[in-house]
């Protein structure tokens, strides 16, 4: 429990020196950081699926689309959420985000595994295909400029205030998402990434759990799509593509999956090398793959895994441990 | 409790802030103009992104790296293709570059999601190979930062349809790629086709990226007289093979990028014959074009397409428009005045301004195998068949008729004639 309480210390002093030193730094940096803040609300919300339920979906870009989508066509063709209705934008946003998830979540969730991974990436593909032929609304493959921020007192058209409103939201999402993986349901979540068999057995409705889950964390995609819409200035099918949702899966593997601060990690790292990274050199590509490859083989727990790994490391006991599962994995001489 | 973690950080924070800022920003210098230029290096458009940096980069060296005088720094930003990552590069290129003005983009989506940043920014965009149509023609008035220096989709197919009506043509099937530039393109060519009296009696779509034709093909109705195909990319090198394989012998046409340079060398002789349009081709026998084509490929080792033309064009537009500045940057409202108001004799032709695009000569072009320039071996050559001189974007509908109709689009002008 202490370590519990040292862990969240740790976060909370590195989330204080983010907001407080980050804008002193070059308004390019703040940009940078905002988008990664809004990816990392994003990974944060399949880091429930993927790292706390055990469902690793390919399709967690749809609820960010519609949330993006929402936001800018309620912005361009209704002038709304431009002002104190913000507000009204980004509930309706994360509804829609959820009501999305509900539906999809009747096809998704019979299914484990990977076939799991592909209805969501087929349900994904649909909402991508709706966003690139249906012109009338979507402006097809030109996207949607939102040219406007939302100007409610505060103007959000200075990139530091939207900074700090960002990081609002993200501070904010990252302790509601906290307190419910550590609430009874998150813990019975976890149960059923364990072993569902067993969960059931104990009298768990499995399935509702894990449509809960779905939900929840399409309502987190939906609000980080909202974001997006004025982080970005530009909503088009290009938001709500395959690769959208693989950055998300990455960057929760790279950070850390069931850890929530790996999503914000790795949505960290990956903006950091891909934006920041490819300014200064143009094998910027080459980094990024070998930070996935290294990640995959000697941190299969994500970044957020190295002080565990030191932990072992260090403690005798899990070296002979470890030693002894290495013993028995060696082949038998024959 | 905060205040105390606040002062035991503060020198951390000043010293990771110091870092960063030292790093970031090099103030710009007066006499310097810095230019971004945003382009795909890497992705699937990575070699058009290279094409496009090298004809800008071309015309700098030979001008010893000067535009009008003043020293030019060029950096070169790769988007990947993406319009998200051009936003957040032409971002870095004002806050941290502190560039003048941002040149590129490739995909008309590119261009749509570039303009805005024109606008927050108070920055100039000139917008080289982006070609949607309504940027300069319905948004004008919405971005005055914003300035074109390439094409708009449907200005060459505009003649082109005009071109077709002449032949004689009478029944035209059109298969397109299925996004805004396809439309536009085939809208163009329809209208004034049509106008003309022709009939477009089938419209087929196939989705951007598509390499295997068959599933469409056999849907061409018997009754065309010619196809018009408008291609990109990859596209463009599997159409005319799998038209003629499957048998068809009927004249196709097609917009320029879908016989563009950058496809030419490898394609074999089914395309020979084939007529596309657009406001550049490398066979052009002018001095000008000739010396061009001859030092690019001397440099490059491959024969320049509109992609290095039109960047290099407009790097020749900057060094005129600075030179009349008087050597020192105006800021943006004055230079966009100066380049509207630029005639130049560029490698394509004679290049004027109206409402912020080009007016320039449209070349209908028909591929052929020949020797040209000197160069030993007989290669495939977009020879050009025609001149319309000085188009327009709004052809010859004039301004007011042209803005009055709705942009071109998959259902604009609607196909009465499709069964």
């Amino acid at each position: 429990m202490a370590s519990q309480n040292f862990k969240i210390l740790g976060v909370a002093a590195v989330l204080v020196i983010f907001v407080l030193g980050v804008p002193h730094t070059s308004s390019f940096v703040v940009l940078l950081a905002t988008r990664a803040m809004v990816f990392a609300i994003l990974a944060m919300s399949l880091d429930i699926l993927l790292g706390f339920t055990g469902l690793a979906s390919l399709g967690q870009a749809a609820y960010f689309g519609v949330g993006a989508y929402l936001t800018a066509i309620l912005a361009t063709k209704f002038h709304v959420g431009l002002g104190w209705d913000f507000w009204i934008v980004v509930i309706l946003g994360m509804l829609i985000g959820a009501a999305l998830a509900a539906f999809f979540g009747l096809f998704a969730i019979r299914a484990t595994g990977v076939y799991f991974l592909m209805i969501t990436l087929a349900l994904g593909q649909c909402v991508w295909g709706l966003a690139y032929r249906w012109n009338s609304l979507t402006g097809g493959d030109n996207g949607i400029n939102v040219t406007n921020r939302p100007n409610f007192g505060l103007d959000l058209t200075n990139e530091q205030t939207f900074f700090y409103l960002v990081f609002a939201f993200f501070a904010v999402s990252l302790i509601l998402l906290y307190v419910l993986v550590q609430s009874p349901f998150g813990r019975s979540l976890a149960g059923i990434r364990e072993r569902e068999l067993r969960m059931q057995i104990l009298g768990y409705n499995t399935w509702l759990h894990k449509y809960i889950a779905f939900v929840i964390a399409g309502a987190f995609g939906g609000l980080a799509g909202v974001l997006w819409a004025h982080t970005n200035g530009l909503v088009s099918p290009e938001t709500v593509v395959l690769t959208t949702s693989v950055d998300a899966l990455l960057m929760v593997v790279l950070g850390g999956a069931g850890t929530l601060v790996g999503g914000a990690i790795g949505s960290a790292i990956v903006f950091g090398l891909r934006e920041y990274l490819s300014t200064l050199v143009p094998w910027w590509q080459y980094v990024l793959g070998g930070v996935y490859v290294l990640t995959i083989l000697y941190l299969p727990m994500g970044l957020m895994g190295i002080p565990a790994r030191i932990h072992q490391a260090q403690s005798p006991s899990d070296r002979t441990g470890k030693m002894a599962v290495t013993e028995k994995l060696a082949p038998e001489p024959s | 409790m905060t205040k105390t973690l606040r002062q035991r950080l503060a020198p951390i924070l000043l010293g990771g802030a110091f870092v960063l800022g030292v790093s970031m920003t090099t103030p710009a210098k007066a006499e310097e103009l810095r230019i971004g230029f945003i382009a795909p290096m890497t992705g699937i458009f990575a070699q058009v992104g290279m094409d496009m940096a090298n004809g800008f980069q071309m015309y700098l060296d030979e001008h010893g790296g000067k535009l009008g005088g003043a020293d030019v720094k060029f950096i070169v930003e790769d988007n990947q293709g993406k319009p998200d990552a051009a936003v957040t590069k032409a971002k870095k290129l004002v806050l941290s570059d502190n560039v003048q003005m941002f040149i590129g983009g490739l995909l008309a989506s590119t261009g749509y999601a570039l303009a805005p940043v024109s606008n927050e920014e108070k920055t100039l965009y000139i917008s080289s190979i982006p070609s949607a149509d309504d940027l300069t023609q319905r948004q004008l008035g919405t971005y005055p930062y914003f300035f074109r220096t390439g094409w708009t989709s449907s200005q060459p197919t505009q003649p082109l349809g005009q071109w077709a009506c002449d032949q004689g043509y009478k029944k035209i099937v059109t298969v397109a790629a299925d996004y805004a530039f396809g439309y536009e393109s085939v809208g163009g060519f329809q209208k004034v086709f049509e106008d003309c009296g022709g009939k477009i009696i089938q419209k087929i779509w196939p989705p951007l990226g598509t390499k295997d034709f068959g599933p469409y093909i056999p849907t061409i109705t018997d009754d065309a007289d010619v196809v018009f195909s408008l291609m990109v990319g990859p596209m463009a090198l599997q159409f005319p093979k799998q038209m003629r394989s499957s048998g068809f012998k009927k004249p196709i046409i097609g917009g320029g990028t879908s016989y563009d340079e950058f496809a030419l060398p490898f394609m074999s002789d089914e395309v020979i014959g084939d007529v596309s349009s657009l406001q550049y081709s490398a066979a052009l026998e002018t001095p000008k074009n000739e010396a061009f084509v001859k030092a690019y490929r001397a440099k490059y080792g491959k024969v320049p397409g509109y992609y290095s033309e039109s960047n290099y064009t407009t790097a020749q537009i900057i060094d005129e428009a600075m030179k009349k500045a008087g050597g020192k940057y105006p800021g943006p409202e004055k230079f966009v005045e100066i380049m509207g108001g630029l005639k130049i004799d560029a490698v394509r032709g004679p290049v004027s301004f109206e409402d912020r695009n080009p007016v320039q000569n449209i070349y209908i072009k028909k591929v052929e195998k020949k020797k040209m320039f000197g160069y030993p071996n007989a290669e495939l050559w977009n020879v050009v068949i025609k001149t319309y001189p000085n188009v327009h974007q709004y052809w010859t509908y004039g301004k007011a008729k042209f803005l009055a109709q709705p942009v071109y689009s998959r259902d604009f002008p609607p196909c009465k004639f499709c069964e």
